[in-house]
């Protein structure tokens, strides 16, 4: 794994307080790598911290082995998506996706023109270059904004919740889009958001953020199945703690015969959610609460009933 | 209550427009009292073959629009500066300015003018009147600009930088053609201001730099006469139109 | 360089040559002597500020604290219901607060001069109301301290409607609702719910009428004949005819110093308003 941004014991105060907190993690080049945590755990000055917005209190950045220290945000070879896009109001689509390359000069009129259209392509916005930005949808600015910023093929492109800006359904269909156009490009996307969905979805790793520090950092499936502290196992999903140890409620069987091993429970409720149920169970033993999510074929209990609580060793985790 | 704020409204609206529409129509008032007579277009030609008032005039008008341009540029770049960062001294010595009575800081000037001149052997002219007005609508300029500057979207000037621009090169491409309506607003309220002044004006402007308002203020002394009715109308209606330009420029996304 | 640097530089250049150097040439020459054609020379000397303690002049300063203090209540008065009447006016607003603002920018001279047209005996007002047989001999209307404060309210109405309109705008509907809900009938709600939620339109407006009525020259001038001598036609003097340099520069000073006492009393929230 080849090493393109490497970030050490990065720190930010701020007068009132401090947004980051000795953060280190190296991005691998063609990456896909997404920054997770809830509002205020520090992601977005962390994203800031790298494009050059913000100054570090301590801490080094590094770019493909170089110290970013003394460069300001214009000579980073690193580009940002804005949340809010960012788009120049006065120029048009092409005149947008322009900009970077005509601040860095040394390019004729026709190679710039050339690589505009296959930057429009790759987002598929060919045909839009004339429009003003106020001339088209929140989908399509979003892809300019891309565009702007992959035409200058950055070392690293940083992606500030770039998706909570649209509504649902276009939210979903852009996620396959970013990891196609990822893929495509092979440049390291470093994704910032705070929907955990999202996060596992798209990205090679994870890092959960909270409070300014890094909690856990892995593949999806490492974050998920083993979270290695208590926040990150309720940011990611669902957890039931039962006697000690945690356990997802896709991981919990429930069954009218007794089994080896499994807890005797009370049926409390059950909330249907279309693709799936919760159940709600109390455990005899503790008292404790136990919500397992079960198919609604597989789904015959009722509030009162005795039924019996058990789910695989191996899908449990241990948190300090 | 409901029926007594839009009636007193009326009222106020009333006080505030009808001393200058009553000059508007005797304007036109063929007899030189204030008894209708017949409509004539007499003391508005007279205005133009006055040639004291179009000498003034075109004072007026040069001194205004060098005032303007130089004021616009300079109070752009620092309007523009002091919304990076604020600098309280400047900040406060530009309301301080736009708060001074006229009288001080056109006795000022004048003094200031006088001390210079022991030095540099010059007059009070038309160059000391432009000055003064530079000086005296730089706040102005300054305020227009900075408030549409509270408006702007910071992250366009980040993202301008993310793509490479350095400082001048995010100003330049992005921030000042962004800013073109507030600039040219400040503009026209600068030329308004310098072009109506004339406490300070007097002060600075030696013998043959007379400036428009100077001559008016001369003729009202004397009493009113329908020329300078015709005058003032055609000097509101100029000026008004400026600024109902400016404040669409000003408004304008 | 850093490019806030340069550009602050001209501005910066222009304010402390063109603004704070005379300030400082004007307080240098208030304690000299008055030169014979105007100007000034040494020896050095303190009189100008032990004459003005002479009660002529200080009858000058009270009558000008005085006629500014009584237009800028009256303005105070005339401009809140207006104020609230354009806050209240929906999507009308702006324009109307336009046509407040408009007359403002077109000449001020321009505006005291109408009024002298409608005011003097032989103008408007007073043939109207002679030829309507309401009056046999004219009204002296012009040329007294009336005029004055009438020429000053026309003048700074809109700089006491904005500030006034700019708090009545951001003034919470749900909070007058809550006072009819209470029981308040429209005026008790004005009275005590609007008015103490508007104190700090109050105090800026306040502050942008007061200071230029204090200083003010024209008005007085115009529409008070020169019989009514404020501080700003006694400055003038000294300038002109009087050739009093040191004394028309103490004066000045007196006026600024008394300008900055008003701003420090009234407090930061006018430039926050503005």
């Amino acid at each position: 794994m080849q090493t393109v941004l490497e970030v050490r014991a990065l720190t930010k105060h701020f007068a009132t307080h401090r947004a980051v907190n000795g953060v280190s993690f190296s991005l691998a080049r063609g990456e896909f790598f997404s920054l997770v945590g809830p509002s205020g755990c520090g992601k977005t000055t962390t994203l800031r911290l790298i494009a050059g917005f913000e100054e570090p209190t301590s801490g080094q950045l590094l770019l493909d082995g170089q110290s970013m220290e003394n460069l300001p945000a214009y000579r980073r070879d690193v580009s940002t998506v804005f949340q809010n896009y960012a788009l120049f109001p006065h120029l048009t689509v092409a005149k947008n996706v322009a900009f970077g390359l005509e601040r860095r000069g040394g390019l004729s009129r026709a190679a710039i023109a050339e690589k505009i259209a296959r930057a429009l392509d790759l987002v598929h916005l060919t045909g839009k270059e004339e429009r003003l930005p106020n001339q088209i949808s929140g989908g399509e600015r979003q892809r300019v904004a891309l565009a702007r910023s992959l035409v200058l093929e950055p070392k690293v492109l940083l992606l500030d919740e770039p998706l909570s800006a649209l509504d649902a359904k276009l939210r979903k269909e852009m996620r396959q889009e970013l990891k196609a156009l990822q893929r495509r490009t092979g440049i390291a996307f470093l994704f910032v958001t705070h929907d955990q969905e999202e996060a596992l979805s798209l990205s090679d790793r994870v890092a959960i953020m909270n409070g300014g520090h890094l909690e856990q950092l892995g593949t999806p499936r490492e974050v998920y199945c083993n979270p290695k502290t208590r926040f990150v196992a309720e940011f990611l999903g669902n957890v039931n703690w039962l006697g000690g140890a945690g356990v997802r409620p896709e991981a919990i069987r429930v069954s009218r015969d007794t089994l080896d091993g499994a807890s005797a429970a009370i049926v409390e409720g059950q909330t249907f959610l279309g693709n799936c149920v919760h159940l709600t169970a109390k455990l005899i033993s503790d008292g404790s609460l136990c919500t397992a999510e079960i198919h609604p074929q597989h789904c015959p209990f009722q509030a009162g009933e005795r039924v019996f609580i058990s789910w695989d060793a191996s899908d449990e985790f241990r948190v300090p | 209550m409901k029926r007594f704020l839009p009636a007193y409204a009326c009222a106020a609206y009333l006080f505030l427009y009808l001393p200058l529409l009553a000059l508007g129509v005797f304007s036109f008032n063929s007899s030189k009292i204030a008894v209708w007579h017949g409509f004539t277009l007499d003391w508005y030609s007279s205005v133009f073959h006055n040639a004291a008032l179009m000498e003034g005039t075109l004072n007026s008008l040069i001194i205004a629009l060098v005032a303007t341009a130089a004021a616009t540029v300079i109070g752009t770049l620092a309007a523009y500066a002091l919304w990076q960062k604020r600098s309280s001294w400047l900040t406060g010595s530009l309301y301080l300015s736009l708060l001074s009575p006229e009288i001080v800081t056109g006795v000022s000037l004048l003094v200031f003018f006088q001390w210079v001149f022991h030095f540099l052997k010059l007059q009070l002219g038309m160059h000391t009147v432009i000055l003064a007005h530079i000086s005296f609508s730089l706040a102005y300029v300054v305020i227009v600009v900075l408030a549409r500057l509270q408006t702007f979207d910071r992250s366009l000037e980040e993202a301008a930088a993310d793509l490479g621009a350095t400082s001048w090169q995010t100003f330049r491409h992005v921030t000042a053609p962004l800013l073109l309506p507030g600039i040219v607003a400040a503009a026209l309220l600068c030329f308004t201001v310098s072009f109506d002044d004339y406490v300070i004006t007097s002060l600075v402007a030696g013998v043959n730099s007379e400036t428009l308002p100077m001559i008016i203020y001369a003729m009202a002394r004397k009493g009113v006469s329908p020329e300078v009715n015709a005058l003032s109308v055609m000097i509101t209606v100029g000026l008004g139109s400026l600024v109902l330009i400016s404040g669409r420029l000003e408004s304008k996304r | 360089m850093k490019l806030r640097t340069i550009f602050l530089a001209p501005g910066a250049v222009i304010m402390l040559s063109l603004f704070f150097l005379p300030l400082l040439v004007v307080l240098a020459y208030s304690f000299l002597s008055r030169g014979p054609y105007g100007g000034v020379l040494l020896p050095w000397s303190a009189e100008s500020y032990t004459r003005i303690f002479d009660s002529l002049y200080l009858a000058i300063l009270w009558r000008s604290v005085w006629i500014a203090a009584v237009a800028t209540g009256i303005c105070l008065a005339l401009a809140f219901p207006l104020a609230l009447y354009i806050a209240r006016a929906g999507e009308r607003k702006t324009l109307l607060l336009n046509l407040v603002m408009l007359p403002f920018w077109t000449s001020f001279l321009i505006r005291t001069y109408a009024w002298m047209f409608l005011l003097r005996d032989t103008g408007l007002i007073n043939t109207a109301l002679q030829s309507l047989h309401v009056i046999r001999e004219p009204l002296p209307l012009l040329f007294n301290t009336g005029a004055v404060i009438l020429g000053l309210v026309y003048g700074y109405l809109p700089f006491m409607v904005l500030p006034l309109y700019a708090t009545l705008e951001k003034l919470e509907p749900a909070l007058l609702d809550a006072a009819a809900d209470l029981g308040a009938s429209p005026l008790v709600t004005v009275w005590r719910v609007v008015v103490p939620l508007s104190r700090p339109g109050m105090i800026a407006g306040c502050l942008l009428v007061f200071i230029p009525c204090l200083g003010a020259y024209l008005t007085p001038d115009l529409m008070g004949g020169g019989k009514t001598v404020m501080i700003g036609n006694l400055v003038q003097n000294q300038f002109t005819t009087a050739r009093d340099w040191p004394f028309g520069a103490a004066i000045s000073l007196l006026l600024m110093g008394l300008v900055l006492l008003v701003m420090r009393a009234l407090g930061d929230k006018g430039e926050e308003l503005l």
